[in-house]
């Protein structure tokens, strides 16, 4: 099972968390998709996004990572990213070119590492009546997003969360940074 | 930002946090005394992957001074807390969800992933949302072969599996001033399977009696504000809890032992950082008493660590479970997350002590996982089905 896989070094990857959003191609699952269903545990040693791309949600739906096209998005009920701290998640969607993750509610640490790599996750509190295969436009700045032709509301991300998201991800913005305001306890 | 008193990296997640500590320009870590390094997850290395990134990690050991515990100590979150590595009053973070097990001792503790981990070794500080806290206050004694994982199995399917997003639990009242430092472990272990930040509970003499020997501190007090505002309070007596089982495929799927009893079983896991600890292990030996598995389950035991493994083969625990039939292997995750062993085929039902059962978790997404306490494990291992403990 793990022979011919190459570990290979994540390269630096930049991506603009200010995507081309308009006509994306909803994948939609339902509430509680713990990172497990995300990437499996076996394929944790892998740390490159493309070749984690190939395991996105094996086991749980193949037809995702053979038919995703760049720029579709992920579409979730409540308690999106539950469970496992393991970044490969959001890495697994983004080497499977999504760059977006729309949900009714995110797990605190997937909504973390989501940003942190450069993959939005957007709350929309009814994201719940999105179909699968609908086309999604997301207007961020307006507030709202577009799907199968209706407008659904979407949450603000925390104002500290939007400057790691302008720098690009949190390794964007903590290059340059010689060291960063500690509170006192 | 919050300072940062410890941060541990393991072989699953350390790899993506040591290479993303490079990308953001990291050449040394904050403290390398603060950082614990070890490997538990694919241990010993199962591929030759997972070869190379033992190799990476240990390079990085060696070049930042961090005391490496490498493949020999044992799961991640009880080698933290075992070695001293948090403390009560610390804020501590882990690349692994499970880290909020350290507020048993008093510590913040919580979970991240690689990129806030590479950002933790540069600059030893996070940024955090100060989380709410839940009060869960637990009264009651528990019934024979009844412990700490019904509990918070119980806690669990009451709160939902998101039902302490961002926020912390608190985990208060005499059921547990009286828990042992095991049972403690347990609860807070188990917190991030309702969303929570961090589990915690208030530093007592239990949590001093077991800092003794493991870090040089005086006990100081340390206890919620006395007008501390709570998110909301929830009550739980234990005197009249069953033992405990969550099904497939949700944490917060509780139900009493009687309502599956008789489910088959293929596999019974008797470890992880949940219940890998003597206590564990004795409680299982004793629902075991002279009796043997039964031959139609495999039943794998593994000890959290080499000092849970070593109590346990001087109380003589390992040669029993040996000669009733189980697999006990060297400390290491096992068949917790499905990586190393112990895997499931399409259509098998595993019962576990640990903390997850999520569809796949533990091998094919066509297999079952089912959670419970370690007495519960060792009964249905005894009987080949879901059996109460109560009842052999």
């Amino acid at each position: 099972m793990m022979a011919g896989r190459k570990s290979v070094p994540v390269k630096s990857v930049v991506v603009s968390l200010r995507p081309v959003t308009t006509n994306m191609r909803a994948w939609k699952f339902g509430d509680d998709i713990d990172t497990d269903a995300i990437i499996p545990g076996r394929f944790l040693t892998i740390n490159n996004p493309d070749e984690l791309a190939k395991h996105a949600f094996e086991g749980t739906r193949d037809e995702f990572a053979k038919n995703v096209k760049e720029g579709d998005v992920v579409v979730g009920g409540r308690n999106f990213g539950c469970g496992s701290s393991r970044e490969h998640a959001p890495l697994a969607l983004m080497g499977a070119g999504v760059k977006v993750v729309v949900a009714r509610s995110f797990a605190r640490i997937f909504f973390r590492n989501s940003i942190n790599v450069g993959v939005l996750p957007v709350v929309c509190p009814e994201a719940d009546t999105i179909a699968d295969g609908a086309k999604v436009t997301l207007k961020i700045r307006e507030g709202y997003l577009e799907a199968g032709g209706k407008k659904y509301g979407i949450e603000p991300v925390p104002e500290f969360m939007q400057g790691i998201i302008d720098a690009g991800g949190l390794v964007e913005y903590a290059k340059n940074l010689k060291e960063v305001p500690v509170c006192t306890k | 930002m919050a300072p940062l008193d410890g941060a541990m990296i393991h072989d699953i997640t350390g790899p993506l946090a040591i290479q993303k500590f490079y990308e953001m320009g990291g050449s040394r870590v904050f403290d390398p005394g603060r950082v614990i390094m070890l490997f538990d997850h694919q241990i010993p290395a199962d591929s030759i992957e997972a070869a190379t990134n033992h190799v990476y990690m240990r390079k990085f050991a060696a070049e930042q001074d961090i005391l490496n515990y490498d493949i020999n100590e044992g799961v991640c979150h009880q080698v933290t807390v075992e070695k001293g590595r948090a403390a009560p009053g610390e804020i501590v973070v882990g690349a692994d969800s499970h880290t909020c097990m350290y507020g048993a001792v008093g510590a913040f503790a919580t979970g991240i992933g690689s990129t806030d981990m590479g950002f933790a070794l540069k600059f030893g500080a996070l940024y955090f949302r100060v989380p709410e806290t839940i009060r869960a206050e637990v009264t009651g004694k528990f019934q024979k072969r009844v412990g700490p994982k019904d509990l918070i199995l119980s806690i669990a399917a009451d709160i939902g599996a998101d039902g302490a997003t961002y926020k912390a639990i608190q985990f208060t009242g005499k059921t547990i001033s009286k828990m042992d430092m095991a049972g403690r472990m347990t609860l807070c272990n188990m917190a991030i399977e309702m969303g929570a930040k961090a589990g915690i509970v208030a530093p007592d003499t239990v949590t001093w009696e077991y800092m003794k020997g493991r870090r040089k501190m005086k006990p100081f007090e340390l206890e919620s504000d006395p007008d501390a505002t709570f998110a909301e309070t929830r009550s739980y007596s234990v005197s009249s809890l069953e033992p405990q089982v969550a099904v497939p495929h949700n944490v917060d799927t509780g139900v009493p032992v009687s309502t599956v009893a008789g489910t088959h079983v293929d596999q019974v896991f008797i470890g992880s950082c949940t219940n890998g600890r003597f206590e564990d292990l004795a409680v299982a030996a004793e629902v075991l008493g002279k009796k043997k598995f039964s031959r139609k389950v495999r039943v794998i035991i593994i000890p959290a660590s080499r000092d849970e493994y070593l109590k346990t083969l001087k109380a003589g625990l390992i040669e029993k479970f040996v000669k009733a039939g189980a697999l006990v292997e060297a400390p290491c995750c096992g068949p917790c997350m499905g990586g190393a062993f112990g895997l499931l085929a399409p259509g098998e039902v595993s019962l576990s002590t640990s903390n997850r059962n999520f569809r796949g978790r533990q091998g094919s997404t066509d297999g079952k996982v089912y959670l419970c306490s370690p007495a519960t494990a060792a009964a249905s291992a005894m009987k080949g089905e879901i059996t109460d403990p109560r009842e052999v």
